[in-house]
Parts: structure tokens; sequence; C-alpha cells
């Protein structure tokens, strides 16, 4: 590698040190027994997590969002594995206009979509709760597994579902027993990352769950408090483990997927 | 024959497409024309009066504390915008250029796994990174570098700036990426050979080919910063709001939701605009690359 390399090198690992900054310092603020958190540290203690385990609150907000991301994560899946059917394998009138219409809220300020939607539902006096959260959950995580699912189906080979026809299987037979088994991989990564979304997405869970709480919207209400903050370090390196478990699992599948059909390895889940 | 074949592929694909984009449009575009159609009313005391009327739009151009917020959100938006895509662009270079083909999905990974990280706990550990006591301050003030904490990153614009390029900065790396990717590596032997020098092939051959990555990268940064509502709350503490913040004291905490719909209006119309003319000088690049 020449000089210039070698710079560009140590710039690259520099600002990845400065992506990591913060998730480094959580689990160390985690296992610090002082109360505040600042430097310097005092001595090393699990009784956060602890805490953490034996909170009320904390487990209603963690079972909510569970509830959420499982059933946005599968909604979303399943509208979008028809999304991306639609647009990888079919040519009909007015497709790119319906296509960007259902990716636009990947570029759409959440709070609008938040707020647009909060003032429909109390027009219509309908009672915000956990389900009111998954249905504006199921709408923005629904573009990230399209743009999943599209290249799990672009890449498919068509022959082989005329192969099937051609050996008697009817239309949802040829789907069933060839085509989902070949998108398999990528419905499992769709899943994974609408699931991580939907776990860590905070505006429309604070503005449309009522009274209920979710992970991110109780860690929001403890950080006024400065003594509940260890707990949150402690919640916070749970999740960052879990996130990073979830996301290599689905980069797994994904790539799995792609030798499966015969592609190019490629990085990224974007 | 072959008109009868369209039509089914039409009629297959219509009805594919037709679930998720019916529930688009009702949870989605219902909302959207709702506070596009409130925006046009006017908010009386308890219920909202049902009169065609522009004072929202007019309270919102004219109001000099609606104009500090929106000029606020639009220089943030601008400043992590510029800074992030200037501060990626090294990177995604790096991994396009310097790094082994089969290393490069296993540092693209490394540069998307803080993203997928809780947001609110990422902010909030920024607060403690840039705070008064915090790490920044603490480290300098115990080596003796400074005697005073530095008061400039403390809870205000700035530290809202570096926590946001912190957030996005995968969001820029990824599309510069993929445009320097795409490039054809013997263009840049064609410029060496015909007598560039690396630099002068860097700016008159390898830029230019980057540029839909960097105009991507600049939309893609521009548009979630602007609408960012956790970070000013978290950092700031609501003192120094942004344009989300006041959409949703607007519509909550006032309940003045026709002058709330005209602000989330308004936002949209300057997302929209932006992109525009980026998707302009999109297309003139493409123009200029065939």
């Amino acid at each position: 590698m020449n000089r210039s390399g070698r710079g560009l090198q140590a710039y690259a690992i520099f600002y990845l040190l400065f992506l990591y900054a913060p998730i480094i310092l959580l689990p160390i603020f985690a296992f610090n027994s002082g109360t505040i958190i600042a430097f310097p540290l005092q001595g090393v203690t699990t009784d956060w997590f602890a805490q953490m385990w034996g909170n009320a609150t904390l487990r209603r907000a963690l079972t909510n969002s569970l509830t959420i991301a499982v059933s946005a994560s599968i909604l979303a899946t399943c509208f979008g594995v028809f999304a991306a059917r639609a647009s990888t394998r079919f040519v009909f009138p007015g497709k790119g206009g319906m296509m960007g219409f259902i990716m636009l809220p990947m570029v759409l300020p959440e709070i609008i979509v938040a707020m647009s939607l909060l003032v429909v539902l109390l027009g219509m006096g309908v009672q915000l709760s956990l389900l009111t959260v998954i249905v504006g959950h199921t709408l923005i995580c629904m573009p990230y597994a399209i743009a999943v699912l599209s290249t799990a189906f672009s890449s498919l080979d068509r022959s082989l579902e005329e192969a099937a026809y051609d050996l008697g299987e009817t239309k949802w037979g040829a789907f069933r027993l060839v085509t989902l088994p070949l998108v398999m991989p990528g419905i499992i990564s769709a899943l994974l990352i609408s699931f991580t979304i939907s776990l860590d997405e905070f505006i429309i869970a604070f503005f449309l769950a009522g009274n209920e709480p979710t992970l991110p919207t109780y860690i929001f209400s403890q950080l006024r408090f400065p003594r509940a903050i260890p707990v949150i370090m402690a919640l916070g390196t749970v999740l960052v483990i879990l996130s990073i478990a979830l996301l290599a699992l689905g980069e797994y599948f994904r790539r799995r997927g792609n030798a499966r059909i015969g592609g190019k390895p490629t990085g990224g889940l974007m | 024959m072959a008109k009868a074949k369209f039509d089914a592929e039409a009629r297959a694909g219509l009805s594919l497409i037709a679930p998720p984009f019916l529930y688009a449009l009702v949870i989605l575009a219902v909302p959207l024309l709702t506070i596009l159609a409130y925006s046009f009313l006017t908010d009386g005391y308890l219920e909202i009066i049902r009169e065609p009327t522009l004072a929202n739009y007019a309270e919102v151009f004219t109001d000099p504390i609606v104009r500090t917020v929106m000029m606020r959100s639009l220089i943030v938006a601008a400043i992590v915008t510029l800074a992030t895509v200037v501060t990626a662009f090294p990177v995604a270079y790096y991994i396009s250029f310097c790094v082994r083909p089969e290393r490069k999905a296993l540092w693209l990974f490394l540069i998307t796994i803080p993203f997928w990280t809780s947001y609110l706990i990422r902010v909030f550990l920024w607060k403690v990174i840039l705070g008064y006591n915090g790490v920044v301050n603490s480290t300098l003030t115990g080596l003796g570098i400074i005697d005073e904490p530095l008061t400039f990153i403390l809870y205000n614009v700035n530290s809202i700036v570096i926590t946001l390029a912190h957030a996005y900065a995968p969001f820029a790396i990824l599309p510069i990426f993929v445009a320097l990717e795409k490039i054809d590596r013997s263009l840049l032997e064609a410029g060496r050979d015909l007598g560039e020098n690396r630099l002068t092939t860097f700016w008159r051959v390898t830029l230019p080919l980057a540029m839909p990555g960097v105009i991507a990268a600049t939309l893609i940064v521009f548009i979630p910063t602007i609408g960012d509502y956790v970070t000013p709350e978290v950092i700031g503490g609501g003192r120094i709001p942004m344009i989300a913040n006041m959409i949703q004291v607007q519509m909550l905490a006032l309940d003045n939701r026709p002058l709330g719909s005209a602000l989330a209006v308004t936002t949209m119309a300057i997302v929209a605009v932006v992109s525009l003319i980026f998707l302009f000088l999109n297309r003139r690049f493409l123009r200029v690359r065939q």
C-alpha cells in the first residue's frame, strides 16, 4: 500500500473510532459503580444490571416493544413480499409512482408521519394503544423490507418458475415450492431488519402509544432523572449486544441467500 | 394476442401491489391530506373553524420565533450535511479503492452497526461526552491542557451538529461508496496515461463520476436532520428547538393544529424544494457522463 493509502487508512480507522465512541463508553458506564455518568470511574459493579432486571415498568416496556416489533415486522414483511414481487416480476401502468409512494416514509421526516397520523386517529376518536403503534411501525418498516426483498426477488431466475409450470404446478404451487424457498433468506433478513427498526423507533411510539411504555419511550422518560441513568446504561449495553447479534444474523441469511442464487457477495444491509 | 398478454401481466402486477399500496394510501396519504386541509383552517377555542384561510401560512412566514426556528433547522441541517459528506468521502474512497475486495463487506458492516443501535442512547451519550463534566472536558482538564471546561460544545447548536453528524454518518458513506464502486478503473489509468497526476485525475475524473453518490448522500442526510426531534430535545433540553419540536408543541401542547399543520406542510415543501434542486443537479451530472 502506498503512502496516500496509508494516510487514508489511518483516517478511516480514526473515523471508525468516532463512530464507535458512544458504543464503547456504554458498557464502561454500565459497570461503573459511581452514580454520576462522568470520569473518573469509581469501581466495578453489576448492580445496575440487577436493578434493571427487577424493574417492573421496564419489563412492561420490554413486553410492549417485543409485541410491537414482532407484529410490525411480520406485517411489513408480508406487504413487502407483495410489493417486491410486483415490482421485480411484472410490468404494469403506474408502477413507478406507486412504488415511489410506498417507499416515501424512508425520506419523510418521522415527526410528520407521526403527527399527521396522530391528528387523524384523534379526529376519528381511536383509542391510542399498542395497536396504533403497530400500524405506524408497519408503515415505516415496509420500505426497508421492500429494499431487502427486491434484491432477493430480482436475482431470481424466472426459468425456474416456468419449469415448475411445465411440470404441472399451479401458480400458487410454483410460488410456494420454488420461489418462496429461494427468497426465504431475504424474507428472514427483512424480518430481522424490520424488527430492529421497530424495536428502536422512538417518535411514533412516543406519540401513538398513549400511556403504554415501549423501550425507547421508557429510556427517554428516564433520561431526565440523573439517578436512573446507570440502569439505562446497563439496558443500552444489553440492547446494543442484541442488535449486533440480530444484524449479524440478518447479514448471514442475506449472504447465504445471495450465494444460493449464485450472486456475488456484496456488503451492507442498505 | 400480445395485448391480451400485457393486460394479464398488468392485472397480475396491479393486484399484487394493491395490498401494500392501499395500506400506504390509508395510513400515509389520508393523514398527509388531512394536515394539508387543516393548514388552511383556523384554530378556534376547542374546535376548528371551517373557513379556508391563508392566515396560518402568513404566520409561519412572518412570525419571528417561527423564522428563528426555521432558520436554525435549515442551518443545522446544512452544516451537518456538509460536515458529514466531506468527512465521509475519504472513508468511502478508502473502502472502494484501498480495501481488498473480500474485506469490503466487513468494513461496510462495521460502519452500519452503530446506526442500528439505540438512537436515544447514542444521543444521550454525546451529551455525556461533550458535557460540562463530560469525557472531553474532564480528559482535557485532567491532562492540564485547559483550566476551564470548553463551553463551545456545551448543550448548544454545536453539540447538536456533532451529534447529528455522528448519527447520519453511515447514510453518507454508503451512497458515495456505491458511486465510487461503479467507476471504471481503466478511466483512471487513461487519465494517468494522458499525463494527469494523481490529484488532477481525482479532481477531473473520480470526483465528477462520484457526484451522483455525493448528491444522494447529501439528500439522505439533509432530509432526516432537518426533521430531527430527539437531538434538540435531549441535547438542548428543549431550550433550542428545531422545527420538529415546534410542530409537536403546536400540535399537542398548544393544541393549535392548523398552525402545526401549516408548519409541517411548510417543512415538507422545503424538503421537496431542496430534493428537487439536488435531483436536478444529479441529472446534469448524469448527462455529462453520457
